[in-house]
């Protein structure tokens, strides 16, 4: 220690020279914006910007970022929702769910998916946003790609228990609107979607082909049988 | 200006009518670092008596997760210690990947180790701040610190989803690959950091006033350390040399090269755990270049499904967690969810010395002794 008061002063240069930065360096200024690594014109340009029209949110417009995860959301293809719904009611997600907050209740009879099977679909499917922690598992454990995460911010709602619970036909979004928010994710799901089918069909295709070939076979060794027979007599 | 503490016996023995002062502090008192509560027994200003209570934030962890499959309960570790979930996910994970026995991919490996690195400078850079604000200084060194740290939270929201509750780590890898560009700008980050610590030590480490404050304040002698099962930067602020990182070398942290900062021991002061805390972000630093420099492409998880019955068997994972040894004990039994699920939260562990550094001192060195021990009452209670 050279002088008393010495390390003070020179921690107050570090605070001055702070103070004095935050008017010219373009850096400091913005310090406060949260999503300062992203280009510009993606950001709200003014706050006459938004919302464009009525009822218009800022996270429709905006893909904030491409893993942001709030509440989850039900898929369905292009379609009528109802018609082309993913889910099946198979329940792995309200088992799994954390804190559990989600409710199914299964059909009771089946209807055409969007492939045209016959399939089960949720009569009712709950989540409790109130209780909901943003995990991802649920998207993680469902076997058919059906639920996803939103990343929908504006919730606020003046009804604390019913305006959190969040039935099945608000929790229903497109296909085309996932690929909007989260179009990375979206991209490689649906590729991976892909693949699956293809590699169901071609196996199905070869158990087919290989049933008809045994079958062949078999037509071919009793008609030789049947030959050697007629060469016996 | 004070004046100096009567002598509590001398006023008795003059006949005069004294008695020790009994306050509670907290639970909500701002130096207390979440809902916890200090009974404390004064004499005049000194110290005679401390009693932490806690389990204010107790949540039922541990069996809550022995109700739930193995991959459930991994969003929940992210809430034990709320400023490091990236590193209470690679503990889980560990623990359970020795259940299982999953090869977890080399880029994974890495970004592990940057993840917990980059989790490491986010502890230690918003815990300084802290200190520095139960001494008093107010405000500037705190905000300091969290722009920085949100620097590197932003990095975390980029690849995981989150800011602070990250969910990332899965068994046998992560769960997702980091998006394109977003090492390049972990790289810039790292680059700047010295500057920033640069900065930090200028405006703090000389300080008159942080010196005369901490040094020799809550000494904590090495046998004490040793004996109450003290770990991470406490511990070797007393002047062991003993990092699980070196000691393990969990994970892959056998290839980088770093150095252990620990002290001679004579003090083991407040100071000493504020300085070793600094010099740790350096050589988190330093790991950090190197993993950013040799990280290979390749797949981000092995080969594990979703809900998995390991064979009965126990295991127990743990990592040099920023604030000490962070382990996880599971016992399977065959099923889908655990038999026994255990943490060893270093928080809880480091603060059972509290009453032997407090004894003796004043009370308002209470604050900063309680500061310096890096606590998160999410950790504690569970
Ligand atoms: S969302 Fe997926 S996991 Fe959940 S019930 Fe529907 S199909 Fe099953
Ligand atoms: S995100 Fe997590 S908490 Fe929310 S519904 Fe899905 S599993 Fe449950």
């Amino acid at each position: 220690m050279s002088i008393l008061g010495g390390g003070i002063f020179k921690g107050m240069a570090v605070t001055l020279r702070n103070f004095v930065g935050s008017y010219f360096s373009k850096e400091r200024f913005i310090t406060t914006n949260e999503y300062s690594w992203r280009p510009e014109s993606e950001l709200p340009q003014s706050i006459g910007d938004y919302p464009k029209e009525e009822g218009e949110q800022l996270s429709d417009t905006t893909t904030v970022n491409h893993y942001s995860r709030n509440f989850p959301m039900l898929l369905h293809d292009t379609g009528e929702p109802m018609d082309t719904i993913r889910c099946v009611a198979c329940q792995i997600c309200e088992r799994e769910c954390p804190p559990q907050c989600i409710y199914i209740e299964k059909s009771t009879e089946k209807k055409e998916n969007a492939d045209g099977k016959p399939q089960f679909y949720p009569a009712k499917f709950d989540i409790d946003v109130s209780v909901c922690m943003s995990c991802q598992i649920c998207v993680e454990v469902c076997p058919f790609d059906a639920i996803v995460m939103n990343s929908q911010f504006e919730l606020s709602t003046p009804d604390r228990f019913g305006g959190l619970l969040v039935r099945r036909d608000d929790l229903l979004k497109s296909n085309d609107y996932y690929h909007k928010i989260h179009p990375q994710e979206a991209a490689t799901r649906d590729e991976r979607m892909a693949a699956d089918k293809a590699a169901k069909e071609a196996k199905k295709k070869a158990a087919a082909e290989k049933a008809k070939a045994a079958a062949e076979a078999k037509a071919a060794a009793a008609e030789a049988a049947n030959e050697s027979k007629e060469d016996t007599e | 200006m004070t004046t100096a503490a009567p002598n509590y016996e001398l006023l008795q023995q003059e006949g005069l009518e004294t008695s020790l002062l009994e306050i509670s502090m907290g639970p909500h008192h701002p130096s207390t670092h979440g809902v916890f509560r200090m009974d404390v027994k004064l004499d005049g200003e000194t110290v005679v008596e401390l009693r932490p209570v806690f389990g204010y934030l107790h949540r039922n962890h541990e069996k809550l997760a022995e109700n739930m499959t193995y991959l459930s309960s991994m969003p929940f570790t992210d809430r034990l210690d709320y400023f490091n979930s990236m590193t209470n996910n690679w503990a889980y994970a560990l623990a359970a990947e020795k259940l299982i026995e999953v090869e977890v991919p080399e880029r994974a490996e890495y970004l592990r180790v940057i993840m917990a690195e980059l989790t490491r400078l986010v502890n230690h850079v918003t815990l300084v701040g802290f200190f520095v604000n139960d001494l008093g200084a107010l405000g500037t060194p705190l905000m300091y610190a969290f722009r920085e740290r949100e620097k590197i939270l932003d990095l975390f929201e980029q690849a995981s989803g989150a800011r602070m509750m990250c969910n990332y780590f899965r068994f046998g890898g992560l769960r997702n690959d980091v998006p394109e560009g977003w090492l390049d700008r972990t790289r810039e980050l790292v680059d700047r950091f010295p500057a920033f610590l640069d900065e930090y030590e200028q405006l703090l480490c000389e300080n008159e006033i942080i010196l005369s404050r901490t040094q020799g304040v809550g000494n904590l002698s090495r046998e004490l350390a040793v004996n109450a099962g003290i770990t991470g930067p406490m511990l070797r602020a007393s002047g062991v040399n003993y990092d699980l990182r070196k000691v393990d070398a969990y994970g892959i942290y056998d290839r980088f090269k770093f150095r252990v900062p620990y002290t001679d021991g004579d003090t083991g002061d407040c100071y000493d755990r504020f300085m070793i805390r600094m010099l740790e972000m350096r050589e988190s630093v330093a790991i950090l270049k190197q993993a950013l420099a040799d990280i290979p492409e390749g797949d981000i998880i092995g080969k594990v499904s979703k809900v998995f019955k390991p064979k009965p068997a126990e295991a127990y994972g743990r990592i040099e967690g920023p604030k000490g040894e962070l382990g996880f004990y599971l016992i399977a039994d065959g099923t889908t969810k655990p038999y026994r699920y255990r943490v060893r939260p270093p928080s809880l562990i480091n603060l059972t010395v509290l009453r032997d550094m407090c004894l003796g001192g004043k009370i308002a060195d209470a604050c900063i002794i309680l500061g310096s021990i890096d606590i998160v009452l999410g950790e504690v209670d569970r």
